[in-house]
C-alpha cells in the first residue's frame, strides 16, 4: 500500500455508513407508540457515529495528503462501479460536521409528531451525507448524492411549514435536474478514460489521468459544476434555497444548510479541481464572478428579509459564495480558507437554525416584525444569538473569521479585484445581522414577546457544543488546519503540475514532497 | 399427385426444449379451460389460478433449463431456422414469465372483487405470454408476425373480458382497430423487405446484406420503415402512442399492468432482433428513425404525464416515456446498448406490474376510482401500501438503490459510449421531468394527512360544517375522512411485496441481473 492510499485495520468508514443505516431501520420497525424510545435510539446511534468520527479524526495522520482509511471492493463490476471509499483532510471534517449536527438536530429540534419516521429519515440522511463525503468512486458518489434527496424530501414534506409541498418539490426537481448533467458528465469522463487507457472505471484516482481537449474539458466542467452549484447553492442557481430552508422544520434546515449545502462545495473541490485542472484555469474567472455576485446579492437580499429563516438562507448564499471564491482562487490560503469556512459555516448556520427554531417554538413565528425586545425576558437566548451572529459576521476570535480571512487573502493573491469586491459582502453582513438583532432582540418587549421563556438547561446543554466549537475554531484553529493543509496542498499541486506547460519547471507550493505520491496513486 | 407432393415434403427437425416454455403455457391454457368447465363458483377461479401459477412456474423453470443448456452448448436454431434459442430469448422468456406470475396473482383478487367466475383471464394471459415469449425467439419475420398476433389478439380480448365494464369495450375496440391497422402495415413492411432481400429469415437477411450491396435501397428502406411503424405501435413510441392512454385507462387495472409490461417486452424483443441482429449492416437506415422516435417518446411521455389527473393515464404516459429509454439502448445498437435495454425491460416490467397492482387494490369495487385524489393521505392510512407505492414510483423515476437507477444508468451510459450523447442528455432531462410527476403522487400520498390531523386534534369548537367545507376545498371534492382504507388481498399483497423486493434487490445488488443481461445481449444469428 503506498502512502497515497492508506487503509486501516479498523473499519471506520464501513461502520460510519452501516451504523446510521441500520439505526434508521431499527427506528423504522419499532412500534409507533414508543416515541421516546425512537428518539433516544436515534440520539444514541448518532452519538456513536460522532464518537467514531472523533476516533477517526484522532487516528488521522497529519503528515500525508492522500486518502486514509481506504476500502475498495468491486460492486457492479460489469458497469465499472466499485465500493471505493476513503477520507482525506478535506472530507474528514465534513464527515465530522455531519456526525456533529445530526445528534444536535435530533436533541435540540425534535419533532413531537410522527417522531419515529422523523428520526428514521434523519438517520438515513446522515448515512447518505457521510456516504457522499467518503465516496472515491464517481458513480458511488452520485448514488449517495442522489440518495440525500429522498430523506430530505420526505422530511420537508412531512414536517415542514405551510408551503412545504411546493418547497420540497422545487428542491427535489432542481437538484435532480442538476444531477442529470452530473451523471452524463461522469459517464463521459469514464468513456474518455476508457478510450485513452482501455480501462473502464469510475475510480477517481484513475480518472485523474484522463486528458481532455479544451472544449470538452470546459463542457464537462460545466456539467459537473451545475449540479454542485445547485446544491451549494451558487448564484444564480440558488432560487430553491430560501423557500426550502424557510419551509423546513428547524432540525432539517440545520442539516440541509450545514451539511447538504457543503456537499455542493465539496463536490467542486473534490471532483472539479481533481478532474479538470486545465478547464478550471479557463473557467475560474467566471466562477469567481458568480461567487462574488452571490456574496453581494445574498447579503443585499438578506437585508430585505423579514423572516429570520429566510434571512439566514440568504446569508448562507453569501457564505457559500465565500467558500466557492476560496475554492477557485486556486491558492493555498484560499482553498484552505474554503475548507475551513465549510466547517465553520456549517456549525454557525446550524446554530442559527437551532436558535431560530427555539424562538419559533416559543413565539410560533420567526417573523422579525412580530419579534421585539427578546433580550429582556430571554437574556441567555439573546447571548447565544449574539455569539452566533458575531461569528457569522466574521469577528476575530470566533470561527467565521479564520475562514473568511484566509479566503480573502488567498483570493487577493491571485485575483485581487474579486477579493476587493467580495470584502464589501463582509460589511453588508454586519449590517443585516446587526439590524435583525436590533429589531428582534432590542427594544421593549410587550405582549407575547414579554412572556418568552429563556433557554432551559437541556437546551443550553444542546447548543453548548456548537458555541464551544465556534470559539475553539476561532481561537485555536491549528489542529484543524494541520489536518487540512496536506490535502489542500496536494490538490493544488496536482493542478500546478497538470497544467504545467512543457519544457517549464513548475514548483509546487509544498516543495515537491507529494509529487511522487500523486503519480503512485494514479498508477494504482 | 397429392401423395407425391406430400412425401417430398420433409418435416424440419424440432428441438422441443427450444419451444418448451410456449408449449407449457399453451398446455396450461388448455388445461385451465378443461378443468374450469367442470366446476362452478369461486372454486373455478381458485383452480384456474392454481393451475396457471403451476404452469407459469413450470415454464419459468424450463426457461432456466434452457439457459443452462445454452451456457453449456451454445445457442442454436430449430424448426428450419425459424426459432432461435439463445441467451436473449431466455432473458425475454424469464421477464415475460415473471410479469405473468405477478399479474395472475393480482388478477385473482381482482376477479374475486368483481365477482367474475370465468377463467378467460387466466387462459388469455397465458396465451398472450406465450406469444410474447415467442417474439423473443422468432428468427423469421413471418414467425414474428404470428407471435405478435398471438400476443395482440389475446390482449384485445383481455382488455374487454370484463362484461360489466362499459369503458373497456370502447378501449378494446380502439386497441383492436388501431392494432389491426398496425399489423397490416407490419405485414406490408415484411412483404417489401422480402422483395428487397429475397428472404424473411433474419439469418438469411443478414447474409444477404453481407454479400450484396443494395443499389436501389428504396424498396428495402420503405419495408424497414413500415416494419418499424408496426413495432413502434406495439411498444407505444411517439407518434404511434395515441391509443395507449385510452386503452390503459379503459382496461381493467391488472390487465393494464400485464399489457404494459408483456406487450412492450415482446415488441422490444422482436425489434432488437430485427434491427441489431438481422439488419446491423443497414444501421444507417434504421438508426435515424429510432433516434427520432426515442427523443419524441422520451419528452412527450414525460411532459404529458405531468398534467394527468387519472393515475392510470399518468402511468400510461410514464410507460411511453420508459419506451423512450429502452429505445436509446436499441438505437445505440452496441452490446452495452442491448444489455442495457434488456436490464431496463426486466426492471420496468416488475415495477410496472407492481405499480398497477397497487392501482388495482386502490381502485375499489368496479375498479373505477383512479383519480389522484384517491391517493391523498394514503401513507397515513396505510403506511406499508403507501411505502410500496413510493418505492415503485421513485424506482420508475430512477432513484439510487433501486433497479430503476441502474436501468437508466445503463442506457445513458451506453448512449454516451455509442456516441449518442445528445440522446443521453435528452434522457436525463426527461428523467428530471419524470421526477416531477412521480413525486406528485408520492407527495399526495404522504401529505393531506395533516388535514386529517386537524380532525384528530381537539377542535370540537370548530363548526363541523366549516370544517367540512374546508376539507372539501382542500381535497377537491373528496374528504380525507371519507376515503376508506382498503384491505390488501393476500395474493395482491404478495405480488406487491415481490415487485418491491425485486426492485430494491437489484438496486442494491445489480450484479447478477447485469451479468445475465450482458450475456443475453449476444444475439445468435443463423
Amino acid at each position: 500500500m503506498n502512502s497515497f492510499l492508506q487503509s486501516s485495520s479498523f473499519p471506520y468508514i464501513p461502520l460510519l455508513l452501516a451504523i446510521p443505516f441500520v439505526g434508521s431501520f431499527l427506528v423504522a420497525v419499532i412500534p409507533e407508540a414508543q416515541k421516546n424510545i425512537a428518539r433516544w435510539i436515534g440520539v444514541a446511534v448518532s452519538l456513536v457515529v460522532l464518537g467514531l468520527t472523533i476516533a477517526m479524526g484522532a487516528a488521522f495522520s497529519t503528515t500525508a495528503g492522500g486518502y486514509q482509511f481506504v476500502t475498495n471492493h468491486s460492486w457492479a463490476s460489469s458497469l465499472g462501479i466499485s465500493w471505493f471509499t476513503g477520507v482525506d483532510g478535506i472530507s474528514l471534517f465534513l464527515v465530522g460536521l455531519t456526525a456533529l449536527i445530526v445528534p444536535i438536530a435530533l436533541l435540540g429540534a425534535n419533532e413531537h409528531r410522527k417522531t419515529k419516521a422523523y428520526v428514521a429519515w434523519m438517520l438515513l440522511l446522515e448515512t447518505a451525507c457521510i456516504g457522499s463525503f467518503v465516496s472515491l468512486d464517481l458513480v458511488l458518489f452520485f448514488l449517495f448524492f442522489e440518495l440525500t434527496l429522498i430523506p430530505s424530501y420526505f422530511l420537508i414534506v412531512g414536517w415542514g411549514g405551510q408551503r412545504r409541498a411546493a418547497a420540497a418539490t422545487k428542491f427535489f426537481i432542481y437538484t435532480f435536474a442538476g444531477s442529470a448533467f452530473l451523471l452524463v458528465g461522469i459517464l463521459f469522463v469514464a468513456y474518455l478514460h476508457q478510450q485513452q487507457t482501455g480501462v473502464f472505471t469510475f475510480n477517481l484516482i484513475d480518472l485523474m489521468n484522463t486528458h481532455y481537449s479544451g472544449t470538452a474539458g470546459v463542457l464537462l466542467l460545466a456539467a459537473f459544476t451545475v449540479a454542485f452549484a445547485i446544491k451549494a447553492p451558487l448564484f444564480p442557481f440558488h432560487t430553491w434555497s430560501p423557500d426550502t430552508y424557510g419551509e423546513s422544520p428547524a432540525g432539517v434546515a440545520m442539516v440541509l444548510s450545514a451539511v447538504l449545502a457543503k456537499l455542493g462545495a465539496y463536490g467542486m473541490i473534490r471532483f472539479d479541481l481533481a478532474l479538470f485542472p486545465h478547464a478550471i484555469k479557463v473557467a475560474a474567472p467566471v466562477l469567481l464572478t458568480l461567487a462574488t455576485i452571490g456574496i453581494l446579492y445574498g447579503a443585499l437580499v438578506a437585508c430585505g428579509q423579514n423572516d429570520l429563516k429566510r434571512l439566514v438562507a440568504y446569508s448562507s448564499l453569501a457564505q457559500m459564495g465565500f467558500i466557492i471564491l476560496g475554492t477557485f482562487a486556486l491558492s493555498t490560503q484560499g482553498l484552505e480558507g474554503a475548507v475551513f469556512l465549510m466547517l465553520s459555516h456549517g456549525i454557525i448556520t446550524a446554530a442559527f437554525f437551532l436558535v431560530i427554531g427555539m424562538i419559533a417554538q416559543r413565539r410560533g413565528t420567526s417573523d422579525i416584525r412580530q419579534l421585539r425586545g427578546l433580550q429582556g425576558p430571554a437574556p441567555v437566548l439573546a447571548a447565544v444569538f449574539t455569539v452566533v451572529m458575531m461569528a457569522s459576521i466574521g469577528l476575530p476570535g470566533l470561527a467565521g473569521f479564520v475562514g473568511e480571512y484566509l479566503v480573502l487573502i488567498g483570493t487577493f493573491l491571485t485575483h485581487q479585484w474579486w477579493a476587493v469586491v467580495a470584502t464589501l459582502g463582509v460589511v453588508v453582513a454586519a449590517i443585516y445581522l446587526l439590524w435583525a438583532y436590533q429589531r428582534s432582540f432590542q427594544g421593549k418587549a410587550e405582549g407575547e414577546n414579554a412572556k418568552v421563556r429563556d433557554l432551559t438547561y437541556p437546551e443550553r446543554l444542546v447548543i453548548a457544543p456548537l458555541i464551544i466549537l465556534i470559539v475553539v475554531l476561532g481561537v485555536f484553529p491549528k489542529p484543524f488546519l494541520d489536518r487540512m493543509t496536506p490535502s489542500v496542498e496536494r490538490t493544488l499541486d496536482y493542478i500546478t503540475l497538470a497544467t504545467c506547460p512543457p519544457h517549464h519547471t513548475c514548483l509546487p507550493t509544498s516543495a515537491g514532497q507529494h509529487v511522487g505520491v500523486i503519480n503512485q496513486g494514479g498508477g494504482k | 399427385m397429392l401423395l407425391a407432393a406430400t412425401t417430398s415434403f420433409s418435416l424440419p427437425s424440432i428441438d422441443y426444449l427450444a419451444i418448451l416454455p410456449e408449449l407449457v403455457l399453451l398446455g396450461g391454457a388448455l388445461i385451465v379451460l378443461l378443468a374450469t368447465s367442470m366446476v362452478r363458483g369461486g372454486l373455478k377461479r381458485n383452480i384456474a389460478t392454481a393451475i396457471t401459477m403451476l404452469f407459469s412456474a413450470a415454464a419459468l423453470v424450463t426457461a432456466l433449463v434452457q439457459w443452462g443448456r445454452i451456457s453449456a452448448q451454445g445457442a442454436e436454431t430449430t424448426i428450419a431456422h425459424a426459432i432461435v434459442l439463445d441467451g436473449f430469448s431466455t432473458f425475454i422468456g424469464v421477464t415475460v414469465l415473471c410479469a405473468l406470475i405477478l399479474s395472475v396473482l393480482v388478477g385473482h383478487d381482482y376477479l374475486k372483487r368483481e365477482g367474475i367466475e370465468s377463467s378467460e383471464y387466466h387462459i388469455l394471459a397465458m396465451i398472450a405470454a406465450s406469444g410474447a415469449v415467442m417474439m423473443g425467439q422468432a428468427n423469421d419475420l413471418i414467425v414474428i408476425f404470428l407471435a405478435l398476433e398471438i400476443l395482440s389478439i389475446a390482449l384485445y380480448v383481455l382488455v374487454a373480458f370484463n362484461p360489466l365494464r362499459g369503458e373497456s369495450g370502447e378501449s378494446a375496440l380502439k386497441y383492436y382497430i388501431l392494432g389491426g391497422f398496425s399489423s397490416a402495415i407490419f405485414v406490408y413492411g415484411i412483404a417489401l423487405v422480402y422483395g428487397a432481400t429475397g428472404s424473411t429469415n433474419l439469418g438469411q437477411i443478414a447474409n444477404f446484406f453481407s454479400e450484396n450491396q443494395l443499389i436501389h435501397p428504396g424498396l428495402f428502406d420503405a419495408g424497414l420503415a413500415l416494419v418499424l411503424v408496426g413495432f413502434a405501435f406495439k411498444i407505444a413510441a411517439v407518434p404511434f402512442h395515441v391509443w395507449t392512454p385510452d386503452v390503459y385507462q379503459g382496461a381493467p387495472s391488472p390487465i393494464t399492468g400485464f399489457m404494459a409490461s408483456v406487450a412492450k417486452v415482446g415488441g422490444f424483443a422482436a425489434l432488437i432482433r430485427v434491427t441489431i441482429a438481422a439488419m446491423n449492416s443497414q444501421s444507417a437506415s434504421w438508426k435515424p428513425i429510432l433516434y427520432a422516435l426515442a427523443i419524441a417518446t422520451l419528452l412527450l411521455g414525460a411532459i404529458v404525464a405531468l398534467v394527468q389527473r387519472d393515475v392510470k393515464r399518468m402511468l400510461a404516459y410514464s410507460s411511453i416515456s420508459h419506451a423512450g429509454y429502452i429505445l436509446i439502448g436499441v438505437e445505440v445498437g452496441t452490446l452495452a446498448g442491448t444489455s442495457a435495454a434488456l436490464f431496463y425491460l426486466f426492471a420496468y416490467s416488475v415495477m410496472t406490474v407492481g405499480s398497477f397492482a397497487i392501482v388495482t387494490v386502490l381502485g375499489g369495487d368496479g375498479d373505477s376510482d383512479h383519480d389522484l385524489g384517491r391517493y391523498r393521505g394514503l401513507a397515513r392510512r396505510q403506511p406499508w401500501l403507501g411505502g410500496a407505492l413510493a418505492v415503485l414510483l421513485l424506482a420508475q423515476a430512477g432513484i439510487p438503490f433501486t433497479s430503476g437507477f441502474f436501468a437508466k444508468l445503463g442506457v445513458v451510459s451506453a448512449a454516451i459510449n455509442g456516441g449518442s450523447w445528445p440522446l443521453a442528455l435528452v434522457a436525463m432531462i426527461a428523467a428530471a421531468i419524470g421526477v416531477a410527476f412521480y413525486l406528485r403522487v408520492v407527495v399526495l400520498a404522504y401529505m393531506g394527512s395533516d388535514e386529517a390531523d386537524a380532525t384528530d386534534t381537539p377542535s370540537s369548537q370548530v363548526n363541523p360544517q366549516t370544517r367540512h367545507a374546508q376539507s372539501t376545498l382542500l381535497l377537491e371534492g373528496q374528504s380525507v375522512a371519507t376515503i376508506p382504507a382498503v384491505s390488501v388481498p393476500l395474493l395482491s399483497g404478495i405480488a406487491i411485496v415481490l415487485s418491491v423486493a425485486t426492485t430494491i434487490f437489484f438496486g442494491v445488488i445489480p450484479g447478477p441481473l447485469l451479468d445475465f443481461a450482458h450475456s443475453a445481449a449476444q444475439l445468435f444469428l443463423a
